[in-house]
């Protein structure tokens, strides 16, 4: 492959639960920081969430946020600091040459609850109703807040992908550089999720929601006692450009892209498979030509839900189980599932593990559940490694929807 | 209402949709959107207001009569007299 159809990560911009930056998230995961607390939202009541505490008056003004979505801002803050975070002469760029590609899990449903609620304050009089609904809950309004505040004039739009939505908007970006669209790719997703009462209610009512008396310790993938998901809002967007155009302005590249794959279960509206989930890591390995003991880790989409951590353990087991040194992780026992986010996120967790060889853990695992007995689980405590060069990053959502991203070390 | 008091409420209304305006010098015979940033999205915010909190319906062919603060002084008056 020549250097204009390789595609690297040259710059990441992200608000976790437990930080706002790329250094403060990875410290965190090395050294057992949650982001999960206690949160009290409309109709629930108390429960639990992780919740982020970025500035967004960083890049936005108080009228912005009085107008645009939260989940804008997200991405707006995420975009900013991935951009400054490449060193790229912004001013410079061509802004028709720049796309800005954000996955979701859904997109709206915030905005018209709280329209909803309005409304019922006012005796349901539709008077009231705001005139910025449509441009809140279009879907594409995350990734256009973006466009609108630095003045990007390329295309924008989200990717609908469930809770495989963050490995889908790099997957878009990659594919939009390597046609030649753009010269430069905003990408990766983002999750405002908490502040609708519905996704608790929802995950609740299917028994999925987690609660524990200690709010650090409630996202427990594969162990014995994890109940459910911790909702969790989020961001990470990533500048993504070819290969070619990192090395002729000496960008700082924190991976390249290996390959990538997306399937769907085509079987159930809520339950994963994991047949389809290994056809979907084999199809990623089989594309970029790689075998799967070269797999150094695999970073788990598990979100804490008793069927949906076997169900992902059984398809790693079936691909890896050969691979003497593929070590697996999660980080979503850290700060819950972020959702839309969580894929471009997890991931940016683990790309120094390319410089330091160090394995951020699960935490949270008391009793291992002896059906999530994955071979090279990194359990509750960081793990120094020989080497780290190729990393696979796992995110599935429902209606069967499956995405892998493989990303290696530049070298 | 004072003639006094509908333009505090006024610009209690405006610092709420343009909270980074300064509204310490509006002049209140030019109009608002001359002075500080305030687009046609803002302005119905401004007309939304009037109605949620004082159930005041404008309607649309009296828009501009709401152009400038003593324009809605003149305009409110009659509505928020016994108020």
């Amino acid at each position: 492959m020549n250097n204009d159809e390789r595609i690297v990560i040259t710059g990441v911009g992200l608000t976790s639960p437990n930080g706002n930056t790329l250094s403060e998230f990875r410290n965190n995961l090395l050294n057992a920081v949650s982001g999960v607390q206690k949160f009290t939202t409309r109709y629930i009541g108390e429960t639990l969430a992780g919740i982020c505490n970025f500035d967004p008056l960083k890049y936005q003004k108080k009228k912005d946020l009085r107008r645009g979505t939260r989940a804008g801002s997200i991405s707006i803050y995420c975009a900013n600091e991935a951009v400054a975070d490449s060193g790229i002469d912004f001013e410079k760029f061509d802004k028709p040459r720049i796309g800005v590609y954000i996955g979701t899990t859904e997109h709206g449903n915030v905005e018209t609850e709280n329209e909803i609620y309005n409304l019922s304050q006012f005796d349901y009089d539709t008077k009231i109703w705001s005139h910025h609904h449509n441009p809140r809950t279009v879907a594409n309004n995350p990734a256009g807040e973006v466009t609108l505040n630095m003045k990007i004039t390329g295309p924008h739009y989200t990717i609908g992908g469930a809770c495989a939505a963050g490995n889908l908007g790099i997957i878009q970006g990659v594919q939009m550089l390597k046609l030649k669209e753009v010269d430069l790719a905003i990408a990766g997703g983002v999750s405002e999720s908490i502040h609708t009462f519905g996704i608790f209610a929802a995950f609740r009512n299917e028994g999925a929601l987690a609660s524990h008396p200690d709010p650090t310790k409630a996202s427990r993938p594969f162990d014995s006692a994890r109940n459910g998901i911790v909702i969790s809002e989020g961001g990470c967007l990533y500048t993504l450009e070819r290969l070619s155009d990192a090395l002729a302005r000496g960008a700082k590249i924190y991976a390249e892209i290996a390959s990538y794959a997306s399937n769907s279960d085509a079987l159930d509206f809520v339950l994963p498979n994991s047949e389809r989930q290994a056809e979907c890591i084999t199809l990623a390995l089989k594309r970029g030509g790689i075998a799967p003991e070269q797999i150094d880790l695999v970073n788990t989409h598990a979100t804490s839900t008793p069927q949906g951590d076997v169900s992902e353990c059984n398809a790693v087991k079936k691909v890896f189980g050969a691979s003497e040194k593929t070590y697996v992780n999660n980080t979503k026992s850290f700060i819950g599932h972020t959702m839309g986010a969580a894929g471009a996120l997890e991931l940016a967790g683990n790309l120094d593990s390319f410089n330091d060889c160090v394995i951020h853990p699960t935490i949270n695992i008391d009793n291992l559940d002896p059906a999530c007995d994955v071979k090279n689980l990194v359990v509750n405590k960081p793990k120094k490694v020989d080497k780290v060069e190729y990393i696979l990053n796992n995110s599935f959502g429902m209606i069967g929807i499956n995405s892998v991203l493989i990303v290696k070390k530049y070298k | 209402m004072t003639d006094q008091q509908i333009k505090d409420m006024i610009l209690e209304i405006v610092a709420d949709i343009a909270p980074d305006a300064d509204l310490s010098n509006i002049n209140p015979d030019v109009r608002l959107r001359e002075q500080i940033e305030l687009d046609s999205m803002d302005f119905l915010d401004i007309i939304m207001e009037l109605r949620k909190r004082y159930k005041i319906d404008v309607p649309e062919e009296d828009y501009m009569k709401l152009s400038t603060l003593n324009g809605c002084v003149e305009y409110l008056r009659p509505h928020l007299k016994d108020r």
